[in-house]
């Protein structure tokens, strides 16, 4: 047997090398985690990567899941082979295809990433809920436990599926499997083509649907037939799990790597044995071995094939000595008996009893538990907890493990301590910034040792959930044998922690073994560093006898020209540390490794790696061995003292990173969560922060505005609030003749600035005789620090403006109004985030949100922080998220709901009138709430409504008081992005914009999906490459507006914040007032274009003068006035398409890597943009005839009253 | 009558070339050049400048945002299209050899030795029959002295040298303080012709927004008379050829330029103004005036007027230009 080639990937990588090999049509569509095999295999394709066969897969984005599903169905039925890549909700989507996939007996191989199905609450991470929920499909379901597997699997499953006929399912753990990075051996085409049966793939062709030998399949089969014609596939179910028997031999004669359908693991006369399947089965194993090599009676029966469940396998695969045993499922079944691979096996077992296949000494109880539901930690300790109940003379039964139930009681003890890792393998943990570049060079280090050294490697990566400043947490191991250990390491040979802000935040030291190394990136050298620890981490190095390095990778990276870039100077400090290589050989290697990633990129950036990489031993110093504590301060607490109980209890636990903790009693049960707790939580990432010169300052409010974190706020006020102001406090006469006497002030939220400087580049007003100055320049926040946090607490007390005051509301009023959005996690200088601001300064405190899953929903309520507030009457957005697809169909139901109980207040109103009074209850049913004083006015009235509703009996009086706020007039908005609403959402929006509701739909429109990474939707426009259009798009955007237009009476605006403000206050206000649907499409400069966000604002202005993103408003109530209802809001194109395209990275890259082709589709773009306009010209110059018909001769009934 | 000249080693038919500009940015404007006649073409410069920092945004962009979210651990495809190189300009200047038949002369900007000196070899290879290098660089550093600052581009013009073997122009701004000098350094670097003068964008104010914009204006005549000078100081003193730049609008400024010393005529203003098919007309007006005042061919033309041939070379210099503003003033 030739040695196999070894290569590091992650399990993604692996099951979609040989997905691709083995496939003709691939459909796909992003989520996460398993959108990367989608990307790579669409990579390859473009880059002309064959299949087995010598062909280029065909790979095509579908608009959802369900829509590659379908793709994938038709392609399998005209006899191609295909596969798809999905996880979670997207598998939900694909389920009903799955039925007809199976039932017509196609040989398909699917691949899952195994991910959490949201419920109270979404999760990206890991769990079986998703492939559970396909267990009546009829499909096989294959489970892979490590990088490894996820490729041999992958091999195995396509094997098998085209044997047997039945369509699998081959899963990996998400995250935990689909992105731990390892070395494993390859499967090479020449493998493949030893391991695929050719017959078998001739014999699919040969069923493909042709008019050349056609077949009629989708019939429709009635009470008489369709039972026994379902139970005419039987043999072939049955026969499937034999298929992969001898897949599987075939596969480990070829390899040497030999699975079944079960594997036994552990004493040959084990008492006591764990069931299980995915990564959770490599950490039991290991637990095993240990324990057996103890003397412990243990064993592992690890699940590879779950469906078609082979019973006699199963019971074959358990020793006959067992006695008790744990089947442990990651997924949850509310209701059911127990959860499904501990149902499977009860049965089987009582099955294998009653048919005489067991032999057991005594029939072993058999008992359920559940672990590790989205990615929770499964690590050896709770496997001997596992392993501890069941030596009970009666364990407990549906446990769980993993967490601390004191609600229930459902869970397991376990000892936080217990260590078990192999003592020849080498443990590595660095704490980094997202920004800095630390996951990249580990991932860069493991393949270098992978690939280059005898060493088997793991890497493991944990990202907080902040898109802006994240913390990142790299676990690596590196061993001489294959690493099993499926969980985070808690004992370190070597910690590096790659900032310094991190010593106050982050207990980094956690993790270090004692005598292991420390390294530390520090501004303060060798002798000045100690003193500047704090207690805690001083502590933990004497008593660990830590070995202290510092290094100031920033002065290094700098003087390499390298910015914030300290990835390639902490890399080296970790070869030259670790010992892993010789470091003059880890030197040679990181530079050859530098060569290879930007190599084809760029000269200049391989020289300035170079330069860090030659600049960084002569500054890495050990501290002398410290002996003493001098700390004089311990580590801040994580929250302020004045923050709610909740906080304190919970989301700072949460904060420190220590979740984990966190009982079951700490949290609703229902899911819903406190608002405005992102207020707590004081990240500091700016190292600049504005600093407003009220002097120069025009008082325009426009940097208040562009903010994306609502980090820079305007207030008014009378000069009597400012006593007691700190001395530092900033304030100027407001410049006013309707409001004299008022004072004014900018102030910034210093801890909560991301330093992104948009607010700086909006800034119109510069120092005459220093123009370089301007009303806001940026400066070091540190020093500011401390003073600004004062300012900032004494101008939140300021009072807030009276809304009921303000008439009507423009750019610069709107941002006197209190935003409801602030501090949320989304990227500095985010472009969508804005729009929402300002939305909940208009409306935020009578708004429901409906909000489709994406960065919104990410960056709107991703724990433990979350940015949607309340005022000071404790009103606030209430805010959901459903799914993704049905963000549009949610929001109407909001709509529909609200409606109904204003409908019915009105009505109970009606009927307790007598009792109420008047004038009161007319003024109530008559009220007009088109202005914030007629709501105000209107508030009062309901106020009053409870009072004397109060005072008054029976059942109608108490329905009313619950209902009464509705007669308040309610804001319903749709909130996403374009993947909502241009791609999986449009069914759903387009139903909406149907209907003649009252609803307000915002699409964040940033062009890609941003929050899986960059994929293309419907809304990219041509020209532009995104991942799944590498090569730039050659389809025109679609006209979203447009095509809302087509219904005419839909409310449409297309708004850029950058570009025209006042345009953008004036379409939100006008879509809210409109009486029906509103479609508002904001352009969002994103990340994903490839360029500096803080350019973002010229951006926009480009966008519109180039007339690629043209602003207008359409106002179906102009056509009753006679005019036209479009109105275009710039003016006729005058830059050049190309000069706003060669801005941006996405259109750069084409242009390229391929001038002849931009040139082509610049031309095209160009053509795209002027016919668009021309017509967009058109439409603003014609009135729509009313054609109104004679009124007849009985007046229809009018249309319910808008209570307005 | 013969009007062919021999720049750079290289023998052209006439004197009339476009210079760098974006006239030989699309293959229709070169087709349309070279069809009225253009003896040669010049394409637009290759900036070290703009490779390097596109390289370094273009990684610093896409990277900042990699591996900092779960979701999302990059936000571009992968890297391996992404070739912020000079290998667009290369792809062009190949095209560019396919489509036409006259001589293409690659252009690169840039001014201090560094790792961009690897692109001529490349240029070369893509076909180019000659390359003209624009030394542009402002001297705002408070501690560089001219003479560093002569020494280094004299330095990059010696590597570039080295590193080909296709002629090589250096296309100089005026702003040196000893021209002659210098040009007779860059002559024994290995300079095969020295290109008068570079055209800069210039900085201008708008005083209501305060911000400084950039702009181009258009070269007009005006212009010349700068470039006739230091083509008569130079002509005869160097065994680089010698090429105009800027100011040329018509056959007459032509042949102004040669008998100051040229041995080819760059256009680009007037081209851009009136359209590549003007070049014919420019070598038309050429013609006419040699055949009026009965000039047979250009060589004995060229230099007829420089400093070191003209009657009265007090002209060239600075007493003459004080006696002029007097004039001026006087009249």
């Amino acid at each position: 047997m030739p040695q196999a080639r070894r290569i590091v990937v992650d399990g993604n990588e692996a099951a979609a090398a040989v997905a691709h090999r083995l496939s003709e049509v691939i459909a796909i569509y992003p989520i996460t985690p398993s959108s990367t095999m989608g990307e790579l295999a669409d990579s390859w394709s473009a880059h002309g990567r064959p299949n087995l066969w010598g062909a280029v897969p065909h790979v095509m984005e579908m608009q959802s899941e369900g829509g590659a599903a379908g793709a994938v169905h038709g392609a399998l039925i005209a006899g191609s082979l295909a596969t798809t890549f999905t996880a979670s909700q997207g598998l939900l989507l694909m389920i009903p295809n799955m039925y007809k996939i199976a039932g017509e007996l196609t040989p398909f191989c699917m691949h899952v990433a195994a991910r959490t199905i949201a419920t109270h609450a979404l999760s990206i991470f890991g769990d079986h809920s998703d492939v559970m929920a396909c267990r009546a499909t009829g499909f096989a379901l294959l489970c892979s436990a490590s990088v490894q597997e996820a490729q041999d699997m992958a091999a195995i499953a396509h094997m098998a599926t085209l044997r047997s006929r039945i369509p699998f399912l081959h899963f990996f753990d998400g995250f935990r499997t689909s992105h731990e990075v390892a070395k494993i051996e390859e499967l090479s085409d020449d493998d493949l083509r030893l391991l695929i049966d050719e017959a078998a793939i001739e014999a699919h062709r040969s069923r493909a649907l042709t008019p050349d030998r056609p077949v009629l399949r989708g019939t429709a089969q009635n009470p008489d037939t369709f039972f026994q014609a379902r139970e005419a596939s039987n043999g072939f179910h049955a026969a499937c799990a034999a298929f992969v028997s001898e897949a599987m031999s075939h596969f480990g004669a070829l390899t040497g790597r030999s699975y079944d359908l079960f594997d036994y693991a552990g004493h040959p006369e084990a008492e006591r044995v764990i069931v299980m399947m995915g990564s959770g089965a490599e950490t039991a194993e290991e637990t095993v071995e240990q324990l057996v090599a103890r003397g412990e009676k243990v064993g592992l029966v690890k699940v590879r094939l779950f469906h078609p469940f082979k019973t006699s396998a199963f019971v074959a695969a358990l020793p006959k000595s067992v006695r008790a045993i744990a089947v442990l499922d990651r997924t949850k079944e509310p209701g059911a008996v127990g959860d499904p691979l501990y149902l499977e096996i009860l049965a089987a077992l009582r099955e294998a009893q009653d048919d005489g296949l067991t032999s057991f000494a005594e029939a072993p109880r058999v008992v359920g538990g559940r672990y590790g539901l989205s990615s929770k930690e499964f690590d050896p300790p709770m496997v001997m907890a596992v392993f501890a109940n069941l030596a009970q003379t009666k364990p407990r039964n549906h446990f769980t493990v993993g967490i601390t139930d004191d609600v229930t009681h459902t869970s397991l003890p376990w000892d936080l301590e217990f260590d078990l890792e192999p003592a020849d393998v080498k443990r590595a943990v660095f704490y980094g910034l997202g920004a800095d570049g630390t996951v990249g060079a580990n991932k860069n280090s493991i393949k270098i040792i992978g690939e280059e050294t005898d060493f088997f490697t793991q890497g493991y990566f944990v990202y907080d959930s902040k898109k802006s400043g994240a913390t990142t947490v790299s676990h690596l191991r590196f061993g001489p044998r294959p690493i099993r250990s499926a969980y985070l390491i808690k004992q370190a040979d070597f910690v590096a922690c790659h900032q310094f802000e991190f010593v106050d935040k982050v207990d980094v030291l956690e993790r270090a073994a004692p005598g292991g190394v420390f390294l530390l990136n520090s501004p303060y050298g060798p002798d000045e560093v100690w003193d500047r620890l704090p207690r805690e981490m001083q502590e933990a190095i004497l008593s660990k006898k830590l070995r202290f390095y510092v290094i100031d990778a920033y002065k290094v990276a700098k003087e390499a020209d390298m910015g914030g870039r300290i990835n390639t100077v902490m890399q080296v400090c970790f070869f030259a540390l670790s010992g892993v290589l010789p470091r003059e050989e880890a030197i040679a290697k990181i530079k050859g490794a530098i060569e290879k990633t930007y190599g084809k990129r760029g000269e200049v950036v391989v020289q300035r790696n170079f330069a860090a990489v030659d600049r960084t031993l002569a500054n890495l110093h050990e501290v002398p061995e410290p002996t003493v504590m001098t700390a004089k301060r311990s580590r801040p607490p994580m929250v302020s003292s004045e923050a709610p109980d909740f906080v304190k209890r919970v989301t700072a636990v949460m904060m420190a990173g220590k979740g984990d903790l966190l009982p079951v009693s700490a949290f609703p049960p229902d899911g819903a969560w406190p608002m405005a707790t992102s207020q707590w939580e004081k990240r500091n990432l700016a190292v600049e922060i504005p600093v407003w010169d009220q002097k120069v300052c025009i008082q325009c409010n426009q940097c208040a505005l562009v903010c994306p974190h609502a980090a820079i706020r305007a207030k008014l006020y009378a000069p009597e609030a400012l006593a007691g102001a700190p001395a530092t406090f900033k304030s100027d006469d407001f410049r006013s003749k309707d409001m004299p006497g008022m004072k004014y002030t900018i102030q910034v939220a210093p801890e909560d600035c991301t330093g992104c400087t948009l607010c700086v580049q909006i800034c119109p007003a510069k120092d005459k005789t220093n123009p370089r100055h301007k009303a806001i320049d940026m400066a070091p926040q540190r020093p500011l620090r401390d003073a600004e946090r004062l300012n900032y607490a004494f101008f939140l007390d300021l009072p807030e403006l009276d809304r009921a005051k303000l008439g009507s509301v423009d750019l610069k009023s709107s941002q006197f109004l209190q935003p409801l959005f602030e501090y949320s996690g989304a990227c500095a200088g985010c472009g969508e985030t804005p729009y929402i601001k300002v939305l909940t300064q208009l409306f935020g405190d009578r708004a429901l949100i409906a909000n489709a899953t994406g960065c919104t929903s990410i960056y709107g309520a991703n724990l433990p922080t979350t940015p949607y507030a309340v005022n000071r009457e404790g009103r606030g957005p209430a805010w959901a998220n459903s799914l993704f697809e049905d963000n549009a169909e949610f929001g109407l139901g909001m709509r529909l709901g609200v409606d109904a109980h204003r409908d019915h207040a009105i009505q109970t109103l009606g009927r307790l009138r007598g009792g109420i009074g008047d004038p009161l209850s007319g003024e109530i049913l008559e009220a007009i709430q088109d202005t914030e004083a007629g709501i105000a006015s209107q508030r009062e009235r309901v106020r009053e409504l409870k009072s004397r509703l109060k005072a008054m009996k029976g059942p109608e009086a108490r329905r009313l008081e619950t209902l009464a706020d509705y007669l308040v007039r309610k804001s319903v908005w749709l909130v996403g992005g374009d993947g909502w609403a241009y791609d999986i959402g449009f069914g759903g929006l387009d139903h909406v914009l149907a209907t003649n509701r009252n609803v307000n739909i915002l699409v964040l429109d940033t062009e890609v999906y941003s929050n899986t990474g960059g994929q293309q939707s419907k809304a990219t426009p041509l020209g532009a490459s995104a991942k799944f259009a590498e090569a730039g798009k050659e389809i025109p955007k679609k006209d979203l507006g447009l095509l809302a237009m087509s219904y005419g009476h839909v409310y449409v605006a297309r708004i850029a914040f950058g570009a025209k403000m006042a345009q953008t206050i004036q379409a939100l206000q006008e879509a809210e007032a409109y009486p029906g649907p509103s479609l508002v499409i904001a352009y969002s400069h994103c990340i994903a274009h490839g360029y500096d966000m803080a350019q973002g604002v010229d951006q926009q202005k480009l966008a519109m003068s180039s007339g690629t993103w043209p602003l207008y408003r359409y106002d179906p109530r102009r056509v009753g006035r006679g005019e036209p209802p479009l109105h275009l809001d710039s003016p006729a194109p005058k830059t050049p398409l190309a000069e706003y395209m060669r801005n941006e990275g996405r259109f750069r890259v084409v242009e390229k890597a391929d001038p002849v082709r931009f040139a082509r589709l610049l031309k095209s773009a160009e053509k795209t943009m002027r016919q668009r306009y021309a017509v967009y010209q058109q439409l603003a110059g014609i009135t729509v005839p009313l054609f109104d018909p004679k009124p007849p001769a009985e007046a229809p009934s009018p249309p319910a009253p808008e209570n307005r | 009558m013969n009007l062919s000249v021999r720049y750079l080693g290289l023998d052209l038919p006439h004197p009339l070339i476009p210079g760098a500009s974006p006239l030989a940015d699309n293959l229709d404007s070169v087709r349309r050049l070279e069809d009225a006649g253009a003896a040669a073409i010049v394409l637009r410069s290759l900036f070290e400048e703009q490779i390097l920092r596109e390289q370094a945004d273009a990684v610093q962009n896409a990277e900042i945002h990699e591996e900092s979210f779960a979701e999302a651990l990059t936000y571009f495809p992968t890297p391996q299209v992404f070739v912020f190189g000079p290998d667009e300009y290369l792809e062009h200047l190949r095209r560019v050899k396919v489509a036409v038949d006259i001589p293409v002369i690659a252009s690169l900007n840039g001014a201090t030795p560094g790792g961009w000196l690897n692109y001529p070899p490349m240029i070369a290879a893509a076909g180019a029959d000659a390359l003209e290098l624009n030394l542009y660089r402002l001297a705002f550093d408070h501690y560089l002295t001219g003479k560093e600052l002569e020494n280094e581009a004299v330095e990059v013009v010696r590597e570039v040298r080295r590193s080909v073997r296709i002629p090589l122009a250096v296309k100089l701004s005026p702003f040196y303080s000893s021209l002659a000098q210098f040009a007779g350094q860059l002559d024994r670097a290995g300079a095969d012709g020295l290109v008068l003068f570079n055209r800069f964008y210039q900085p201008d104010i708008d005083p209501e927004t305060l911000e400084l914009n950039r702009s181009l204006h258009l070269s007009d005549h005006r212009e010349l008379p700068l470039r006739l000078r230091w083509l008569g100081a130079l002509s005869g003193q160097l065994r680089a050829s010698l090429a105009v730049s800027g100011g040329v609008h018509s056959g007459r400024d032509a042949i102004k330029s040669i008998m100051a010393g040229a041995h080819a005529v760059q256009m680009v203003s007037v081209l851009l103004q009136h359209g590549p098919e003007h070049l014919g007309r420019i070598l038309q007006e050429m013609k006419d005036w040699m055949e009026e005042f009965e000039w047979e061919s250009l060589g004995p033309m060229r230099g007829n007027m420089s400093l070191e041939r003209c009657p009265n070379p007090a002209a060239y210099e600075r007493a003459n230009y004080v006696q002029m503003l007097q004039s001026w003033r006087n009249r």
